[in-house]
């Protein structure tokens, strides 16, 4: 071990080295580190460049929180951008880049921004490029991308699979420290369920690495102890490198388990991340804290460091922060740095303490040999790349002098982590004693916190609100049997912490270092009137960084108090919202991704349309045959050929994505008849009807027929997109509307395969298929409908059109389906029957005039869609009153009607605005709009539906509008008429 | 994520459900009232409070029951079927 290692860690083996790349070269670490301690060990400190600024930068933390040394991770569709080396774990062949440099991270051009840093200040973006506004497309967007954002992500598709897991627990205790595991331990045995999540892949937090003893041994033994008592007891569950990510309402957490971040790759079936949805009866934060920087001038170089990251990675790794440290402190904790790190040998130059009344700590620290400069605060830093010498500054006499050194421990007080606390709605408090913010949180609530989350400072403080935060969680929970014994710690007594929020000297002084947000910013932002901390934080970027505020909220809060000249606690936080910690977006996806995004439905005759040639189209989840093209066919020409085959002979289509609905009771008719606009009491059985229903806006919501099966059961069928919401919709009216009618729903789409036959030789076909049936046009008229038996088979024959020509859609049970579909392909070959797919479904409708999505778009009404005559006079229904109402009855609402191009090679296309072609040529003159196009094979020219003012005009009078697409730029004139193209006398569909 | 107590399947997660609006707006029975439908349709108290609505348990027992929620903590107060009649907790708004 070379550079900075100094002996093996706690978490380290130094007897397996591992190799790893850090900007393409080769470096050697070893297990158990992170490659925040790697780099460090091997000498490297300058490992990223800020966002503004471009300012070399090295590590300030040893936790999530890490601001500053932000890496690329991992190459090709597996790189990650923004990664915090604290929480990366080492192993073999780890690939790492610095981020937002160029040409590399030593030399990088735009650091040069660092020099422009007065004009580059908070609001600048807003300020500067306003002017002149052309230069906005061609010179300042495309320098902003350029200079925008770190890390870069991948463009590949993720390689990974991320998975979603579910968790029921009577009590979650966020955070693996001695606090968290107390309070898991005492919930545990007073009979709670426990899941205990912990972010590191190591238990014990602070504690251990802070040297402590519980029970009378190294801390490390009694976590093993805990860890190994936690273990054993099934009632618990422990899930380490796990982030608890937010609290939810009701007891529902989201947490992310890093299953396989540590490793090379994922092994196979293994998923890269999980994310757990847990829900706990009651919650115990126990995050710990986050450490506070100082503020002074140059205080982001590398090297810089907080002071309990310095003895964290001494301790857990074996690895100094600097040969030579120099320790600055406004309070008691720090110290413990300075002893630690000169305990393991290294030359601690000397302890900046802040304070007037510093307490005892000196002296002690005296005692051992160390040097401390009361009153004294670091005022600058000579070095770019590394911390060279700092300058230290004796506010009191003004007095100060230079101190070499390579690294400069900082401490500035403790943050509760109350992230977690306040996810729910409970705002934290100000506490003097801390000078941070500590949780409020209710007392009989289902969130509690412990240990240096709820503000305790010392570990018998911890150790005692872990304990009781357990037995009170498990209490909540029903749980009241004994907690177990509180474990022993001493503590020495610590002299009080002393705000100090930022250095009086001159020089850029970094308050939020991800986002090089400056003193100086956050006094202009006072200056120019941002005085509320949540205008001040949007105007500055104070905290919005992806450390999400951890390291600069608090300073930033006192820093604006001192200057706004009133106390922090009337600053107040900005919030503090879900996600703690960054997030990767592929744990919200889980396995949704891909082929499995949504559900895929097929219909019964899905394998066989596959196998004869169709392209699919999807409707929905459903996927639905749009031709069955033949070889060299394009889209156009195989749709033609299906029209004109089903016109001149006869077609099958599959149409079992229509929603079916069986609705059953003595009181059926009725319920329908309040449900659709037309009436169903007088419908004999054996007969279906056309219906639409409106919702209660009195706007068209979805058509269908309906069909009376018996005095008791009609089926009713709906549009292959409103299938659910009609349903919805239905048991909305029969629960909550009129529920003293007794009728029963039934979904019944997936139990009923249907096949449409049309032609004029559909008939033929059927007798062939179906001689079991009577179908004559006396048994079975436009409009019947016949249920019986088929080979022994439940089959029923609807009479009903929607190409306009002689058809029948013919319902058999779903499994029935592919062998009646080929029956009549079978014998219908005789008469030259084909398939036929959506397009040229949709051609014939529009041939027909019959509304389908485009017209019901929500927005039309029963009027509008010329079925005002089929509004029941009498009786009550959805949508009657508003419909009826005197704005609905506007004469002046676009209807429906028909289209054709005047010149008869000319396209009209979906989506044209209907202007009057003696208008000028704007919207303003729009007049209506086409909704649904296609060509017709039939009249040899394009036809189009739209919605127009004042329709189509007296009989006999021609009116033309202009179809405009200005996209395209095609302005088509177009002649109106009546929606029906082919057969309006409807001879065909009778015969 | 709401935890719904639905009266048929027991505590359920909010994603089975589908929010059905304000339970305490009644349907005119005059169908020629335009006013009062409008009423109806269009308008609702939104109070910082307990709210009567309606869910719809769509990806379960498909029922529509009718809960009392506290629209700023989302506490859930009570759950029945949409005739029931639950009354709102005593005691001040929030």
């Amino acid at each position: 071990m070379s550079g900075f290692r100094i002996r093996n860690g706690l978490r380290t083996d130094a007897a397996r080295p591992l190799t790893f790349r850090f900007d393409g070269r080769i470096y050697t670490g070893c297990l158990g580190d992170t490659l925040a301690s790697a780099l460090l060990a091997n000498g490297v400190t300058l490992m990223g460049r800020s966002f503004k600024y471009h300012r070399p930068r090295g590590l300030l933390s040893a936790g999530s929180e890490e601001p500053n040394a932000l890496v690329e991770l991992r190459s090709g569709a597996r790189r990650e951008p923004n990664t915090r080396p604290p929480l990366v774990e080492l192993y073999q062949g780890l690939e790492a880049c610095s981020q937002n440099r160029w040409p590399s991270l030593r030399f990088d051009a735009l650091s040069v921004n660092q020099w422009a840093a007065p004009f580059l200040v908070a609001g600048f973006y807003y300020k500067t490029f306003m002017w002149p506004r052309r230069f906005w497309r061609t010179v300042y967007e495309p320098l902003i991308r350029h200079a925008a954002g770190l890390g870069r992500a991948s463009e590949d598709p993720d390689p990974d699979t991320y998975e979603q897991a579910h968790l029921t627990t009577d009590v979650l205790v966020v955070g693996g420290g001695v606090a968290g595991l107390t309070a898991a331990r005492a919930a545990a045995a007073a009979g709670a369920r426990v899941v205990l999540a912990e972010e590191t892949a190591w238990l014990g937090g602070r504690a251990v690495l802070d040297r402590e003893r519980i029970d009378g041994a190294p801390a490390e033994a009694w976590v093993a102890a805990t860890a190994a008592e936690l273990e054993a007891d099934p009632k618990v569950r422990v899930l380490t490198r796990t982030v608890v990510a937010g609290l939810y309402d009701h007891g529902t957490a989201r947490a992310v388990e890093r299953v396989a971040d540590h490793l090379p790759t994922p092994p196979n079936g293994w998923p890269r991340q999980r994310a757990w949805t847990i829900r706990a009866k009651a919650t115990v934060v126990a995050a710990g804290g986050h450490e506070r920087p100082l503020v002074f001038p140059d205080n982001d170089r590398p090297g810089v460091m907080l002071a309990a990251a310095a003895r964290d990675y001494l301790t857990g790794w074996g690895v100094a922060a600097g040969h030579r440290v120099v320790v600055a402190t406004n309070n008691d904790d720090a110290y413990r740095t300075a002893h630690l790190l000169a305990g393991a040998g290294v030359d601690v130059a000397a302890v900046l303490d802040a304070r007037t009344a510093p307490g005892p700590a000196p002296a002690r620290a005296a005692a051992t040999g160390l040097t401390v400069l009361p009153g004294t605060v670091p005022a600058g830093v000579i070095g770019t790349k590394r911390v060279k010498a700092v300058d230290v500054l004796e506010p009191a006499s003004g007095g100060g002098e230079r101190i070499r050194c390579d690294a400069l421990l900082v401490s500035g007080g403790w943050n509760p982590a109350v992230h977690l606390t306040t996810h729910l709605g409970a705002a934290p408090v100000w506490s003097d004693a801390l000078q941070s913010f500590v949780p409020t949180l209710p007392a009989d609530g289902p969130v509690l916190a412990a240990g240096l989350a709820a503000g305790h400072l010392s570990l018998p403080d911890c150790l005692a609100s872990g304990r009781q935060a357990g037995a009170d969680a498990a209490a909540r929970t029903g749980h009241a049997g004994d907690p177990g014994p509180l474990p022993a710690a001493d503590a020495q007594a610590e002299a009080p912490i002393q705000a100090l929020w930022s250095v009086p000297a001159s020089g850029p002084a970094f308050v939020d270092p991800q986002n090089d947000v400056t003193v100086k910013d956050l006094v202009l932002a006072q200056r120019e009137n941002y005085a509320s901390i949540e205008h001040t934080k949007r105007y500055t970027t104070l905290g919005m960084a992806t450390d999400q505020g951890k390291i600069a909220t608090v300073t930033g809060i006192g820093i604006v108090a001192g200057l706004r000249r009133v106390a922090p606690a009337a600053v107040g936080t900005t919030t503090y919202r879900p996600p703690y910690t960054p997030v990767a977006l592929g744990t919200f996806a889980g396995h949704a991704v891909g082929l499995h995004h949504q559900p895929v439905r097929r219909t019964a005759l899905h394998d066989w349309h596959t196998r004869n040639g169709a392209t699919f189209t999807e409707a929905g989840q459903w996927l639905r045959p749009q031709i069955y093209g033949h070889p060299g066919e394009s889209l156009f020409d195989a749709t033609m050929r299906e029209v004109r085959t089903v016109r001149s002979a006869a077609g099958i289509c599959d149409v079992s994505t229509l929603g079916k609905i069986d609705v059953f009771g003595p009181d059926a008719a009725m319920f329908l008849n309040r449900l659709y606009i037309n009436g169903f009491a007088k419908l004999p059985v054996g007969k279906a009807r056309y219906g639409l229903m409106l919702r209660e806006d009195g706007f068209a919501f979805d058509d269908g027929t309906v069909s009376r099966l018996a005095d008791d059961h009609f089926f009713v069928t709906t549009t292959t997109a409103n299938a659910g919401p009609v349903l919805a919709h239905m048991e909305f009216a029969h629960e909550c509307l009129w529920p003293d009618l007794d009728v029963a729903l039934c979904s019944a789409t997936e139990q009923w395969c249907s096949i449409a036959v049309a032609g004029p030789q559909a008939r033929k076909v059927l007798v062939r298929a179906l001689p079991a049936f009577d179908l004559s046009s006396d048994a079975l008229p436009f409009m019947g409908v016949r249920a019986g038996r088929q080979d022994g088979v439940a089959a029923r024959v609807f009479r009903i059109s929607f190409s306009g020509e002689l058809a029948y859609e013919i319902g058999v049970p779903w499994g029935a389906g592919e062998a009646l579909w080929t029956r009549l392909l079978e014998v219908g070959q005789e008469f030259g029957i084909t398939p036929y797919g959506t397009e040229a479904l949709g051609v014939m409708r529009i041939e027909k005039g019959h509304p389908a999505g485009p017209e019901l778009d929500g927005r039309t009404m029963a009027q509008d869609l010329n079925l005002g005559r089929m509004m029941k006079k009498t009786g009550d229904y959805i949508g009657q009153a508003l419909a009826l109402h005197r704005a609905a009855r506007d004469a002046n609402r676009p209807v429906l009607v028909g289209l054709k191009p005047v010149q008869p090679e000319a396209r009209l296309r979906a989506g044209a605005h209907l202007l009057d072609p003696a208008a000028p040529r704007t919207l303003d003159h729009a007049l209506g709009w086409v909704s649904s196009c296609q060509y017709s094979p039939e009249c040899g020219h394009w036809i189009a539906l739209g919605f127009l003012r004042g329709g189509h005009g007296p009989d006999g009078a021609s009116r033309r509008v202009t179809a405009a697409f200005p996209l395209k730029d095609e302005w088509v004139e177009a002649e109106v008429v009546g929606p029906c193209f082919v057969d309006p006398e409807g001879s065909r569909q009778h015969a | 994520m709401l935890r719904i107590p639905c009266p048929c399947c027991g505590l359920r997660d909010e994603a089975e459900f589908t929010y059905g609006g304000a339970a305490d707006v009644v349907r005119p029975a005059d169908p020629n009232d335009a006013a009062g439908f409008a009423d109806y349709v269009y308008f609702r108290t939104n109070p910082q409070g307990w709210h009567r609505e309606y869910w719809h348990h769509a990806q379960g027992c498909r029922r529509w029951i009718k809960v009392v929620r506290h629209t700023v903590t989302h506490q859930i107060h009570a759950a029945g079927w949409p005739q029931d009649d639950l009354p709102l907790p005593a005691g001040p708004e929030r």
